[in-house]
């Protein structure tokens, strides 16, 4: 090959290289993965009764190391002190907080329409605020940035589409949506690497978020016999069976043991 | 052949030190890669190829890190477009198409971290990233051994009857260390576990060791070859225990909230001194290939005329 041809063909390969580099369009909203006609049964409002209880910690949970935040004077002075990563999240009684709880298992086909308010996830003293979220597939978060620095919001889903957008202090809230039920998609902030979030997307409307004293409820269940499944982020999941009858109330304790916590994620 | 010689005059020591710049601003580069990596700063700027839509994006937090990489890539690029011209112009057919090579390589490198940043997908695109930049510095090293005194004073050539032969060997273990470097890429980006990794920082420091005793033994008296086996040698024994250390902080970092010093250090440094492993192995090589007649052309000649070929050089083998 002449030393010519040689330049040639190397530039084309480039050329194409090129070419196949677009940018690829970040706000793009997927279409939701049920259709928008259902086939399914509806729950009968009349017979629903609910599942409530409590979530506790067995032994205290060993302490956390502050945030370094020296990287981001702004995060620094944005709090009064230290902050402690709200991984495990107790009160003096040992009850658990954001401790996500659903029915992991016993619907069968019944549908549900997307709830239509927005559900928010705010950036405030470089945190995220709340720790966890969750939502409906096709339901919309609303990302603010209450925050005078530029953050940028990294949800990391395996089973729907991964975005990554910027937002600077002032701009207007970032609105999205996942078309698909996943458990716990992390969510980051590559400047300020401490930030970390989940959002979890349901299928159906039973699942709640521990407040600090560890109590949930999941109500309107139709009758039938469920799996609840407890997820906490450093002790993993329990599962627990409930049969709840027409207009029933049952009460579940779930008690995660604070020497064993989960195995990281392997990502 | 390695024969890169056809206008001496026109490969000037200027173009040797031009060369040996690139290879260590590179150095800087991979060093500027691996700090983003670490502090997990890679999707700090969600856009490519401006920055948070600007030229300077706000420099807070981890996009200092992803800025200083993008800057130090410019620069780099801009260098091996200089490299480019001057080795197109220097009347070597091999070292103007080399570095024609370098420059598509480093354009490419260019456009795969914007891939990566748009793309995500980081055991796919951030590995190739990974494996690419590797490529490209021991293409810049190359190109600076290319261009020395030494390469260019065509050397004697030496015997080396012993088997395995040291062209063979070094080459064998040039290879295995760029694999291995390609394992290491594919454990810090999540395309692989760490057990291919490990096993292959075993084979490579076995053949990193064999090659440079191999040297020592039977070519101590040439002055080129001993100097870079004994590097090779320094290298791999510190990319070892680097190994081990960063593991640890692996291990560690992944139970922690945020990267810590002790986890970017260890795993910076062990990204680095791969790099001058793969490096040092690669001009142990081709050093090996200029220095040492061919096998083939040693036993050709015992065929012909019934007795070992003997060397050329006042260096001689000592095997």
């Amino acid at each position: 090959m002449s030393n010519r041809c040689f330049h040639l063909a190397l530039t084309a390969i480039l050329a194409l290289a090129i070419s196949g580099c677009g940018n690829k369009e970040n706000t793009t909203t997927e279409q939701p993965a049920t259709p928008a006609a259902p086939a399914g049964k509806t729950v009968d409002a009349t017979t629903t009764g609910s599942v409530a209880g409590k979530v506790t910690l067995d032994g205290k949970a060993a302490p956390e190391k502050p945030i370094n935040m020296s990287a981001e004077p702004y995060c620094q002075k944005a709090n009064s002190g230290p902050v402690v990563p709200p991984t495990v999240v107790t009160d003096d009684k040992g009850d658990l907080g954001n401790v996500v709880i659903f029915v992991k298992d016993g619907l069968g086909d019944y549908v549900f329409d997307t709830p239509k308010d927005s559900v928010p996830l705010e950036q405030k003293g470089c945190m995220y605020s709340p720790h966890i979220i969750a939502v409906m597939a096709g339901q919309t978060f609303e990302v603010k940035n209450d925050d005078q620095t530029t953050h940028n919001i990294h949800p990391m889903p395996k089973d729907n589409r991964e975005w990554n957008k910027s937002q600077a202090p002032g701009t207007s809230p970032i609105d999205d949506s996942f078309a698909r039920p996943e458990l716990a998609i992390p969510v980051k902030c590559n400047v300020h690497p401490w930030m970390k979030s989940y959002i979890f997307v349901f299928k159906n409307p039973y699942y709640a978020i521990t407040a600090k004293d560890g109590s949930f409820e999941l109500k309107n269940l139709p009758p039938g016999t469920y799996t609840i499944e407890a997820w906490q982020e450093k002790y993993g999941t329990q599962d627990q069976t409930v049969t709840i009858g027409p207009k029933e109330s049952k009460t579940v304790q779930f008690k995660f043991n604070a020497a064993a916590p989960a195995a990281p994620p392997a990502d | 052949m390695l024969e890169t010689t056809t206008n001496e005059s026109a490969i000037t020591p200027g173009l040797h030190r031009f060369a040996l710049a690139t290879s260590a601003c590179t150095v800087l580069l991979l060093m500027a890669g691996a700090l983003v990596t670490s502090n997990d700063a890679a999707d700090s700027v969600p856009d490519w190829p401006l920055a948070y839509g600007k030229i300077i994006p706000p420099l807070v937090g981890g996009i200092r890190y992803e800025y200083a990489h993008r800057l130090m890539a410019g620069s780099v690029a801009i260098l091996t477009l200089v490299l480019a011209i001057l080795l197109a112009r220097c009347g070597s057919r091999f070292l103007g198409n080399l570095g024609f090579i370098a420059l598509i390589l480093v354009i490419a490198q260019a456009v795969l971290g914007g891939m990566r940043v748009l793309f995500h997908n980081p055991a796919l695109t951030a590995t190739i990233h990974a494996i690419l930049a590797q490529i490209f510095f021991i293409t810049v090293v190359s190109l600076s051994l290319f261009t020395s005194r030494w390469w260019n004073s065509a050397p004697p050539k030496l015997d080396d009857p012993a088997s395995p032969p040291l062209r063979t060997l070094s080459a064998i273990t040039a290879a295995a260390i760029f694999v291995q470097l390609i394992l290491g890429a594919g454990f810090r980006h999540g395309a692989f576990g760490i057990l291919p990794h490990i096993i292959g920082a075993f084979v490579v420091l076995f053949l990193a060791i064999w090659t440079s005793r191999t040297v020592r033994v039977r070519f101590g008296n040439v002055k080129q070859l001993r100097r870079w086996g004994v590097l090779l040698m320094a290298f791999i024994g510190t990319q070892f225990l680097l190994g081990i250390a960063a593991y640890g902080a692996v291990v560690q970092e992944i139970k922690a909230q945020q990267p810590t010093t002790t986890y970017v250090i260890l795993t910076v440094a062990h990204v680095l001194v791969g790099a001058l492993t793969l490096a040092a192995s690669v001009v142990v090589a081709l050093s090996a290939f200029r220095a040492i007649r061919n096998d083939a052309t040693v036993s050709a000649a015992t065929a012909v005329t019934g007795s070992p070929a003997t060397g050329s050089s006042t260096e001689g083998s000592r095997a």
